[in-house]
Order: structure tokens, then C-alpha cells, then sequence
């Protein structure tokens, strides 16, 4: 059982609030996603979860009962961290068994519990190797097994993948992800990277400055934004927002239209443009648009090879029912 | 970045160490105040009145202060001026491509794991001897009077020994401070087009900087209560002529048992060594930050 | 980045480097030559290098002296003595700097280094009074606190400046798995901090080991160190250069063979972490 819930959670350093009141459900096997720029508090309130940090005010339940005075050894969490903290001086095997140890687990069921995660995780070969010996994803996957083999309430994950190249990247979201699938435990994932938390999440909690923006599954804040900030946060590339007479054509103070969301022509459309750049990625091209009165840099997700060249006059029309309008304070209308 | 919990854990484990260092700093230093102030004799027992300043009076004004005061700032002068440049030198020799690299420099770094007292004897009756030592014999080869050092140079040749010791530890520590320099930083000067000389004006010599700061700080602190060196080679003499500071002060009070006319010396050398201390503190400060 | 270097440069540096270290080291070489000389050869002009007849006479002689291995002892029982009691109050004290810094922490550390600052002599008097009328002069406890208490700022720093390149987030990811406070500090922080508390260790056994104002004036014939020992033959009827060096070579050559060991660690201890 892994249900979490934050009431009222406040966090001060100092007179400094990072997270104002806070109030954040967590169902029991829910794969919520922790979304935001640097510096947004997504990863204390990760720590605060995790009993690293002290909350300032409020109540933290897990499986409801009060949490927010145990230390974290009590809380039946297990945290992957981003720099992975493994303990240097320990093999793999004494690695993944420190929780186990710590726990009082006898011996024979450390084993056997050593031996199942490393097999899940591809790491029998190398449970006598230090930590030193191993690869970035191997270490990661080192600090996954010693979180699952403990059998957790809930899995906290702090940007596990931010120290590893981008194609192990991918390799790694989909294990986890299978993970998730597997074991149905509750895991909170930390991560600036609006990719990740499209691609893995259940449930998306986007923050800002300590303050929740939107919750919700990633294509209800792919489809509708609450306000500007989460509809210029999620999405790749980002959705182009065009204010002035076309946005109060359409009774708005900003509109915005996903590059995916605007047809390109060469002879005709809404509005017109000189290609810039022209990004080919060979399934997409993203052409980039200087266009004219005033409107800005725009960006047309093409598919396909599209054959544009900078300089290139081009024109653009948004699909009508694809288009979000906000009003003047960035709220969705 | 911590709990309730861990807060607590912390004051209670760092506490041992600040109450034992409060208490060391305050008791002694707070009774040397207290008898710098007293007509205190260990030789005369019964009276310890209140004397007001006369003990700095008496200390400050004696003919002795003002030759202890001078020697102790040319002894630290000295062997600061040898030491740095010196220092330098030999981390710039050390830097350089050699065999053995690594055997020079532990021949470099040995006289500062001498004890200062053996060191003292040795440099005292081995080399600085007139008749016996090693000098005496260089000189007579070299058609000079044999020269006694102790005798006729004391302050000089104690300088000599005090050098001999700290040479080293400048080396080291530059030696340490240069193969830290990025040798990324140099390439980029190469490739900028700056000559050899230029780069270590613009690179290196801004890079050591700092650590020669630290060095002459730290030696400083050190230099300031140079004691045994003098107590085994020359006592203070011949008459005055190589009294420092700290020796004054022991002779004053263990010598002399004036335990008032030694505390308030102690306080002038406390003094002394603040004003020195504030400036090496505030670099380590900074250091911390960073 | 390798460069080339010409040989004949290479060739020019190594001589160079190599005279200037053996005129530095040879005060030492020359003390080591003469312990195993007469007391005739010691001091013949001109000064025999190496043939002279080589003997132990000295060494025989000077571990005769009932006393010589008595202060050898006490150098150990002091400078072992006080960095262990020191290392057992600054572990705790640099484990809470490091991990759970706070806002007075700066000001803490700095505070203490300023207890180094303060001289010896400002202190002297009281403290010699304090040790007679307490018994503690010229026993070994005596000295053992007092040094203790001048090492004491550097144990907490050096320890202070190697746990905080161990990163806190492999404590926090040991007290996620459960550990307790204790179980965090004895499995975890301790074996990885190992380099570093032997490193302190050496330098301060090191360091204890050659400490000359306190042996001096606070210890006589009980308690003497071997810094206080050899002091004893400046005195005119003490005398005799071939037991001097022989003396002074065993005084010294432990600690010029664990300091070879402590060159780096050297560096970063005694300039509280400003060079490394």
C-alpha cells in the first residue's frame, strides 16, 4: 500500500517560503511525476515527502496515517537519488543488502531477495563489483535494486536520469516505466525534463515557485492547459502564443497554437512568414518562422521531410479548434 | 538541508570540542589578564596586589622589549623573504620535467619533519661550530677567518636554521598550488599567442598568489613564537642580542619568576598575533565560501 | 597535456633539482653519517664523509642510557595519546559541521582556528602555574591535554574539509534505508571517510611528535619527550656529536618516514584546507 497524502504542507528556510500551503492526493500504484523548472521546489517537496526535511507546517499521511514527525527510516519509503549514492566502499550485493541489513532481514532471505532484484535488474554479474567498476546505467540500476529489494510503500525517485547520456536515457525511462508496471507500487518521480514526465507519468503534478499549477494525466495538460505556464512547459517544441488583434479575434487576451497545430503552405494561409531555421529530424521537420506584423518567431511541426529553405516565404494557418485561449492573468478561458 | 532531528544531534556532538576550546581559550588567557595586572612574584608570595598598567609599563619601556620586539620582526621578516622566494624557486625547479622527480622532492621535504630542537643542535655543533663544524672548515678551505655564527651573527644564523625548516613547507605548498594550475588555462593562453613569459606573469604568478598569501600567513603565525630554536642554540644571547618576543617572556616569568611582568608580555604577544590572525582568517573565510 | 622536452633540458633540470635537494637534505644526511662514527671521527677537520670506520658504538650507547627509551616512549604515549582523544572529540564535531551545517557553522570553525592563533606564550604563565599546583607538571597526562587542546582546531578541520567531499546525499540515501543515526555514522560515513581520519591522524602524530614550547617548559626528567631529550645535550657536558646524531637519528626517523607518507595530506592540514 503506498497512499500518500500532503495537507496544507508549507516549507520555509528561513523567512524564505518555497512551498507555500500545498494540498497533493497520491493514489496507492499511481506513477505521479514531479514537473518544473530549476529551482521550481519539486525536489524538496520530494525531501519533505521522504522525511529529509522538516515540513514547516501541515500533515504528510502515507496510507493515513500521520507520517510528518517520523524520520525517514520509519516511512517505509525508498528514494533513488540523482547522483545515485551508492555507498563507495561496499559491493554491489552489500549495496542492494545495506537496506535489508539495517531492517534485521536474516540472512537466507537477503539472499534470495539480492538475487531476485538482480536478476529483474541485469546485475548478476557484477554483485561483487564496487561501485566504481560499474557504468552510469549499471550504478543506476544498482540504486534501483537496493530501493525495490527493501519492498517499499512508495519508490521516490530525485532526477535519476539526469547524470546519464541521452540514449541510455530513453532505455532506462522504459524500465522504470516497466517497473512501475510490474511491481504496482506507488512512485513519485522528480524531473525538469517535460519528456520524461509525458512519457512515464499517471498523473502529472507541474509546479512553480513551490506553488501547484496543474495535476493531472499528461494529455489532459497536453489537450488543456490550465494556464500559459503549463502550456509553455509541456509540449516539445514549444506552443507558440500570439496575442494582439488575432487573439482578441477570438474574444482572448493570448492564444496559442501547438507547432503540431499549424499547416504550413507555400501559397497561401492566415499568416505569412520568412522561413529561419529548418530542424530535420527525418520523421519531423520544425521549420521556424519569422513572421510579419509583428507576431513574432513561430514554430510548424511538419511531418516528414519537408523541403523549405531559409529565406523561403511561407504562410501559416492555425486549426481552429486546436487553438487555446487564455486571458489577461494566463488563465485558460 | 536537515530535520528537527539531525539539528539537535549535531549541537550535541559538536559540543564536546566548542565547551573544551571555550574553556581553553578563556580560563588561561582570562588569568594572564587578571595577573598582568598584579604585583606577582613567585619569589615574593604574599603580596599580589592590584597594580594597574605598571607591569606593561615596566615590560614595554624595558630596554630588552624594544631589542625583543625588533628581533622578533627581522626574525620573521627574514625567514619570510627566504622562505617565499625561495619557495617559489624551488616549486618552480620541482615543477619541471626530471628524473627522480619524486625522490628530489622528498629529500626537498624532509628538514620540516625534523624536530626544531635537533635541528637546532645539529646546525648549531655540527655546521655553525668554529672550531668543529662543517662552515669552519669550508672558510679555512676558502682562506677565510673561521666565523662564529652564534657568537658573532646570532640573530642571522638562527634565521639560517629557522629557514632551513620552513623552506619546505613553502615548497610543498606552492609545488602543490602550481600542478593544480589548469593546464587548460595555459593551452588557452598559448593558443591567445602569450609567450612563456607572459604566461606566468598573467597565469601563474596570479594563480600562486593566493597560496603564497596563505604561506606567509601561516608561517608567520608559526614565526611569531619561534622559542625552541632559540632556547637550545643561543638562550636569548649573547646578551640580548637574539631575545625574541616568546623567549623574553619565558625568561621573564620562568626565569625571573615575575609572573606579572611575564603575563602582560603574554598579552602584548597576544596581541601581536591578532593582528596577524585577522588577515589569515579572513582568507580562509573566504576559502569556505568558494 | 605531454610535451616534448628535449632531452638535454630534461638533463639540465634534473641536475639542477637534484643539487639543490641534496644541499637542503644534507644536514640530515650528514647527522645520519656521523651517528655511526667515532666520537674522534665526528668532529676531525677535514670532515670524513664516508671513510670513517663505521660503528653502533653510538647507537649501543645512547639506548644504554636507561633513559633514552624512556623518552622515546613518552614521545609516543603524547603525540599517539593526543590525537586519538583528539580525533574521538573532533569526529563528532566535523560529522555535525559537514552534514548538518547551520548558519553559525562558519563562524564556529572560524572561531577555532582562531584558538590556534593564540600564542603559546599569552598562556604560558597560568598554565605553568595551573600544572604545578595541580601535580601535572612534568607527568605525561599533562601534556597529553595540552596538546590535545593546541592540536584539537586542526583534527576538526582536516576532518571538517575531507567528510565534506563526501557527498550528503550518501547519507541521506543510508538513513532512507533505515539507519539509525549510529548505524549512518558507523557503516557508512566512517569507513568511507577512512583515508582522511589516518591522514589527520599521521599529521598530527606528526606534528605532536615535534611539538618544542609545552615539552620544553613543562616537562623534567619523567615526562620528557625526545624533543625535550635532545635538548638536554645542548648543555657544554653533553657534548658529543657522534651520540647527538645518533640520538637525533632515531628521534627523527619515524616521523621523516611517516611524513614522506603525509606529503599531500600535509598541505591541506596545515593550511586548514586553503591549498590542496
Amino acid at each position: 500500500m503506498g497512499k500518500i497524502s500532503l495537507k496544507q504542507v508549507v516549507k520555509k528556510f528561513g523567512e524564505v517560503e518555497v512551498i507555500p500551503p500545498l494540498d497533493l492526493e497520491i493514489e496507492d500504484g499511481e506513477f505521479v511525476v514531479f514537473v518544473g523548472p530549476s529551482g521550481c521546489g519539486k525536489s524538496t517537496l520530494l525531501r519533505l515527502i521522504a522525511g529529509l526535511e522538516d515540513v514547516s507546517d501541515g500533515r504528510i499521511e502515507i496510507d493515513g496515517k500521520d507520517a510528518t514527525d517520523l524520520a525517514p527510516a520509519e516511512r517505509r519509503l525508498a528514494m533513488v537519488f540523482q547522483s545515485y549514492a551508492l555507498y563507495p566502499h561496499m559491493t554491489v550485493r552489500k549495496n542492494i543488502a545495506f537496506p535489508l541489513k539495517m531492517a534485521g532481514v536474516d540472512h537466507a532471505e537477503q539472499e534470495r531477495r539480492i538475487a531476485s532484484a538482480a536478476k529483474a535488474l541485469n546485475l548478476t554479474d557484477y554483485l561483487d563489483r564496487r561501485p566504481g567498476q560499474l557504468s552510469g546505467g549499471q550504478r543506476q540500476r544498482v540504486a534501483i535494486g537496493r530501493a525495490i529489494v527493501r519492498e517499499p510503500a512508495a519508490f521516490l525517485f530525485d532526477e535519476p536520469l539526469s547524470n546519464l547520456d541521452a540514449a541510455l536515457r530513453v532505455g532506462m525511462r522504459l524500465e522504470i516505466t516497466e517497473l512501475h508496471h510490474r511491481l504496482a507500487t506507488t512512485m513519485i518521480y522528480v524531473t525538469h525534463d517535460q519528456v520524461e514526465a509525458m512519457t512515464m507519468a499517471d498523473k502529472i503534478v507541474v509546479l512553480r515557485a513551490g506553488v501547484v499549477e496543474q495535476v493531472g494525466s499528461p494529455l489532459e495538460l497536453y489537450r488543456t492547459p490550465q494556464n500559459l505556464f503549463v502550456a509553455g512547459f509541456i509540449g516539445s517544441p514549444k506552443m507558440n502564443f500570439v496575442t494582439g488583434k488575432d487573439a482578441a479575434a477570438h474574444d482572448a487576451h493570448t492564444i496559442g497554437v501547438r507547432p503540431e497545430h499549424v499547416k504550413l503552405s507555400k501559397d497561401t494561409g492566415h499568416w505569412a512568414g520568412t522561413v529561419g531555421v529548418s530542424e530535420h529530424l527525418g520523421s519531423d521537420t520544425f521549420v521556424h518562422v519569422e513572421t510579419e506584423g509583428g507576431l513574432g518567431l513561430m514554430t510548424v511541426r511538419v511531418d516528414g521531410e519537408m523541403d523549405v529553405h531559409h529565406g523561403d516565404r511561407v504562410f501559416l494557418t492555425p486549426e481552429e479548434d486546436k487553438i487555446h485561449r487564455f486571458d489577461e492573468k494566463g488563465q485558460r478561458l | 538541508m536537515a530535520t528537527q532531528h539531525s539539528r539537535a544531534a549535531a549541537r550535541l556532538m559538536i559540543s564536546p570540542a566548542v565547551i573544551l576550546l571555550f574553556l581553553w581559550m578563556a580560563v588561561p588567557l582570562g588569568m594572564t589578564i587578571y595577573f598582568s595586572f598584579l604585583n606577582y612574584n613567585l619569589l615574593i608570595p604574599s603580596a599580589h596586589n592590584f597594580i594597574g598598567l605598571q607591569n606593561y609599563d615596566f615590560f614595554v619601556t624595558d630596554p630588552a622589549f624594544v631589542t625583543a620586539l625588533v628581533n622578533t620582526l627581522v626574525l620573521v621578516l627574514g625567514v619570510l623573504v627566504i622562505t617565499t622566494v625561495g619557495g617559489v624557486l624551488m616549486a618552480l625547479l620541482l615543477d619541471r620535467p626530471m628524473w627522480g622527480q619524486g625522490i628530489v622532492r622528498i629529500l626537498v621535504i624532509a628538514p620540516f619533519f625534523v624536530m626544531p630542537t635537533v635541528s637546532a643542535l645539529v646546525w648549531k655543533n655540527m655546521f655553525m661550530n668554529p672550531v668543529n663544524g662543517i662552515f669552519a672548515w669550508v672558510f679555512h678551505l676558502l682562506g677565510i677567518q673561521p666565523f662564529d655564527f652564534l657568537a658573532q651573527a646570532p640573530l642571522f644564523s638562527i634565521i639560517m636554521i629557522v629557514s632551513w625548516e620552513w623552506l619546505p613547507f613553502a615548497a610543498l605548498i606552492l609545488l602543490t598550488a602550481l600542478q593544480s594550475l589548469d593546464s587548460e588555462q595555459i593551452e588557452a593562453a598559448e593558443m591567445d599567442g602569450a609567450s612563456a613569459f607572459s604566461r606566468f606573469i598573467y597565469i601563474t604568478v596570479p594563480h600562486l598568489t593566493r597560496s603564497i598569501t596563505v604561506v606567509i600567513l601561516i608561517q608567520t603565525i608559526f614565526l611569531l613564537s619561534i622559542f625552541a630554536e632559540i632556547y637550545v642554540t643561543t638562550n636569548g644571547g649573547p646578551g640580548n642580542a637574539s631575545t625574541n618576543i616568546p623567549f623574553m617572556i619565558y625568561s621573564q616569568s620562568l626565569l625571573q619568576f615575575d609572573v606579572g611582568g611575564g603575563s602582560a608580555g603574554g598579552i602584548i604577544a597576544v596581541i601581536l598575533a591578532n593582528i596577524v590572525a585577522i588577515f589569515l582568517m579572513r582568507m580562509i573565510g573566504k576559502n569556505l565560501e568558494a | 597535456m605531454a610535451r616534448r622536452v628535449t632531452t638535454r633540458a630534461k638533463l639540465t633540470n634534473t641536475i639542477i633539482a637534484w643539487f639543490v635537494g641534496l644541499t637542503i637534505f644534507f644536514p640530515i644526511l650528514w647527522t645520519f653519517l656521523t651517528s655511526f662514527k667515532t666520537e674522534g671521527d665526528a668532529v676531525a677537520i677535514p670532515p670524513k664523509f664516508l671513510d670513517f670506520h663505521w660503528t653502533l658504538e653510538n647507537y649501543i650507547q645512547v639506548n644504554d642510557r636507561s633513559d633514552y627509551l624512556l623518552h622515546f616512549w613518552n614521545s609516543v604515549v603524547i603525540s599517539v595519546g593526543s590525537t586519538l582523544i583528539g580525533l574521538a572529540i573532533a569526529i563528532p564535531a566535523a560529522w555535525a559541521m559537514a552534514f548538518v551545517p547551520g548558519k553559525r557553522t562558519k563562524d564556529v570553525l572560524m572561531w577555532m582556528l582562531s584558538t590556534k592563533m593564540m600564542p603559546a606564550v599569552g598562556v604560558l604563565v597560568p598554565i605553568y602555574l595551573m600544572f604545578k599546583n595541580t601535580g601535572l607538571l612534568d607527568t605525561r597526562i599533562g601534556l597529553v591535554i595540552i596538546l590535545t587542546l593546541i592540536d584539537l582546531p586542526i583534527i576538526v578541520w582536516m576532518l571538517f574539509t575531507y567528510f565534506k567531499e563526501i557527498p550528503g546525499e550518501i547519507l541521506e540515501a543510508a538513513r532512507m534505508d533505515g539507519a539509525t543515526l549510529r548505524s549512518e555514522i558507523l557503516y557508512v560515513l566512517t569507513p568511507m571517510a577512512i583515508p582522511g581520519i589516518a591522514s589527520t591522524f599521521l599529521l598530527n602524530v606528526i606534528l605532536a611528535w615535534n611539538e618544542a614550547f609545552w615539552t620544553l617548559l613543562l616537562t623534567a626528567a619523567n615526562a620528557a619527550p625526545l624533543t625535550a631529550f635532545i635538548a638536554s645535550f645542548s648543555a657544554p657536558e653533553g657534548l658529543f656529536y657522534a651520540k647527538l646524531s645518533a640520538a637525533s637519528t632515531m628521534a627523527i626517523a619515524p616521523i621523516l618516514i611517516l611524513g614522506w607518507f603525509s606529503q599531500k595530506q600535509l598541505v591541506r592540514g596545515l593550511t586548514f584546507g586553503a591549498v590542496k
